[in-house]
């Protein structure tokens, strides 16, 4: 019975977008540990094919590295074809994104398009030509990880938050949609993790390691969660600064 | 990439540094960096002293750069980055029949500090060091990346092992693994009354994994009983290992003072009955009985502590007894002190290992320990042994001295690897590992 087990759940297929982050092989690792198939879709293809032989070496049914860039739709059909030639459920991760300083934006404004297409157009574009694949095959599970900063715009990162935050209604509307066809759709929102996006951040507290973050994912996605915080208690963090009202919270700058 | 201003401490937390450090996640930020300006590399800092510790400019954390690179199931030889943990690495392959042939006490350790420091394990009379199990190290040289082996760089290899990291950061290591017979560990464990028999045991020993716990508060007739403990890797099913436990905060002075570690290190002693025991356990179990307390070191407060290790020869054992009745006498001891039989094998110019007998012992950081690890210091010099630099962070330059006989080679590879001396330590300035041997102006008299 147990060997069946394992034999089924061998059968299940990940894409992950941003496959270099840290949250994202931290999951690509666990995932590899029970066995999964991945494709891991980047930029930087050397660090991927990295990535990819540390899946194996852990586990991993099959590892592969794909060119991927959220900004360039064109190279987004090749991963999904990829993923088709595999067996079983097809999922989906998303750890793209970008993160520039506000500052920088404020010097720049035209750094705003990079950074929504980072975020969101471009996952956001991945995921509605997936979205197909996912209800012919009758299943399949998409985490999308969106961050804190999209519950609220503050002056230290609103073009950011407002990036992720079009990410998050979408991953809203599109939960409501395979729900039907017997898919899943997991919106993750970490507080502070301690990723390569955040080494530099002062002022940071209650750091979560990426480790944390991916074992909360994949608890949430074989529970079948919504939404969730990562870890648990910036759902209260959240709740607090979401109910501060306007006329107080514009006056403030955390 | 991006700077964070970090203070530092090595496993002991006696010595801090504060300076830049820079964490790349991927190869390319790694080469990126070092192009731009050398600098040492530190992975997980489970070296006790200042190995890890650098005050005088930045560092760089290479915990990130953690993955297996390609593993050949025919010849079991790995190519990892330097940031895996060597417990990682172990877990990992032991399943699959293959294990790393050397494992130092704490499977926290990276591949890269393994190197770095030459480490060696509960078999080393049987496998040699660490490093005679690299194959090849990819060493970053400013915007070089070299491969090295024994056979290409004879020279830049061996001061590399065991080289303090001197020579250049180390990205990633090509590994010869061990055939191993199973995932389990047979431990035997029996009572050794006193110093005499701990030698004879050893020389009796017939195991390939063989150490000794020491009861270093022990005087008089006792005066180092302790526990041998010797394993042989076995096959059949694992029972599994418990949740690791966490030291939340840290201890307060008295849980480690004199008394207290007199009765526990009687009860420890008593652990094992009369007429010894044997136990099947998981395979990372006997090599790392501290790793399943995590953050162990809290122990011993917020002061921290020290660990003094030195090896000996075989028939310097007149200097253990003495070291071991001053250790006694100063209620200084903790519980943790280890006594091993080593074998010569070594795999670099600057490696700790040499045929002999090492002990290990913990000192909280507390007024005179500094003192008598000195002295122990001095015995082991003049008995023609030398401290372990991974652990040391209080012995003094001209202490070390002509303990290390190859130092002048290596000091020679290490020249023309980083002439800027960018590479640089706080235990290589502290002990001035890099610099010719005293013709100068002594530095600070500094006697204790």
């Amino acid at each position: 019975m147990n060997q069946l087990q394992n034999q089924s759940s061998q059968l299940e297929t990940w894409i992950i977008l941003g496959a270099t982050s840290s949250m994202a092989r931290a999951l690509a690792r666990q995932l590899s540990m029970r066995g999964a198939s991945l494709l891991l879709c980047g930029r930087d293809f050397d660090d991927l094919r990295s990535t990819a032989a540390d899946c194996m070496a852990r586990g991993a049914h099959d590892a592969q590295a794909c060119a991927f860039d959220a900004r360039d739709t064109n190279s987004f059909a090749a991963i999904i074809d990829r993923a088709l030639t595999q067996e079983g459920m097809i999922n989906c991760a998303v750890f793209v994104g970008s993160m520039p300083s506000q500052d920088a934006i404020d010097a720049d404004p035209n750094l705003i398009h990079g950074t929504i297409q980072d975020n969101y157009t471009g996952p956001a574009t991945f995921l509605q030509m997936l979205a197909p694949e996912l209800e012919a095959r009758g299943g399949g599970t998409i985490v999308g990880v969106g961050s804190v900063a999209g519950d609220r715009g503050r002056i230290g990162n609103y073009v950011y938050g407002s990036a992720k935050a079009g990410f998050a209604t979408y991953l809203s509307g599109l939960r409501n949609r395979l729900t039907r066809a017997g898919g899943h759709v997991v919106t993750v929102k970490p507080g502070f993790v301690d990723t390569a996006m955040t080494w530099d951040v002062e002022g940071m507290f209650l750091v979560a390691a990426p480790e944390k973050v991916a074992s909360d994912i994949l608890n949430a996605v074989k529970k079948q969660k919504n939404v969730i915080y990562t870890p648990f208690f910036w759902r209260y963090i959240m709740l607090i600064i979401r109910n501060i009202p306007e006329f107080i919270f514009k006056k403030m700058s955390i | 990439m991006s700077w964070k201003t970090l203070e530092t401490t090595g496993w002991g937390r006696a010595h801090t540094a504060t300076g830049d450090v820079a964490r790349p996640e991927r190869a390319t930020q790694l080469k990126r960096l070092l192009a731009a300006a050398m600098m040492p590399a530190f992975g997980m800092r489970r070296s006790y002293g200042d190995a890890p510790l650098n005050s005088a400019g930045p560092s760089l954390d290479m915990t990130r750069l953690d993955r297996v690179l390609s593993f050949d199931s025919t010849t079991g030889v790995v190519h990892v980055e330097a940031g895996l943990p060597i417990g990682d690495l172990g877990r990992m392959f032991a399943a699959k029949g293959w294990i790393p042939p050397v494992m130092p006490g704490t499977g926290f350790a990276t591949i890269g500090g393994c190197i770095a420091n030459d480490v060696h394990g509960k078999n080393h009379h049987v496998v040699g060091s660490f490093g005679q199990h690299v194959i090849e190290i990819t060493l970053i040289q400013g915007d070089k990346s070299r491969k090295i082996t024994l056979k290409s760089a004879p020279n830049l290899f061996k001061a590399t092992v065991g080289g303090l990291g001197q020579t250049g950061v180390i990205a990633s290591a090509k590994l010869q693994l061990a055939p191993c017979k199973g995932d389990l560990m047979v431990l035997t464990e029996r009572r050794i009354d006193g110093l005499d028999d701990f030698f004879d045991a050893f020389d009796d020993s017939r195991s390939d994994y063989t150490v000794g716990w020491i009861d270093a508060t022990a005087k008089g007739a006792n005066l180092g009983r302790g526990v041998l403990e010797e394993s042989e890797i076995t096959s059949g099913i694992n029972p599994g290992s418990g949740k690791p436990k966490s030291v939340p905060f840290n201890a307060p002075a008295w849980a480690l003072s004199a008394p207290v570690v007199r009765i526990f290190n009687e009860l420890y002693f008593r652990r094992v009955p009369a007429s010894g025991r044997t136990s099947v356990k998981p395979i990372t179990d006997p090599f790392f009985p501290l790793d399943t307390i995590h953050n162990w070191n809290r122990l011993y407060g917020k002061a921290g502590f020290n660990q003094f290790q030195c090896v000996v020869p075989l028939d310097a054992t007149k200097c253990l007894r003495i070291m071991l009745e001053r250790i006694s006498a100063s209620g200084l001891a903790s519980p943790l002190a280890v006594l091993k039989k080593m074998g010569p094998g070594r795999g670099g110019y600057m490696s700790f290992p040499m045929e002999g007998y090492t002990l290990a012992v913990d000192f909280p950081n507390r007024s005179g320990a500094a003192y008598l690890i000195r002295d122990l210091t001095d015995l082991a010099k003049d008995a023609g042994g030398r401290i372990y630099f991974a652990k040391d962070g209080v012995a003094q330059a001209k202490q070390v001295e002509g303990m290390y006989p190859d130092q002048t080679a290596w000091q020679k590879a290490v020249a023309k690897a980083d002439p800027d001396g960018a590479l640089e330590t706080d235990l290589v300035r502290r002990l001035e590992l890099r610099s010719p041997p005293h013709t100068v102006t002594p530095a600070t008299g500094g006697n204790v």
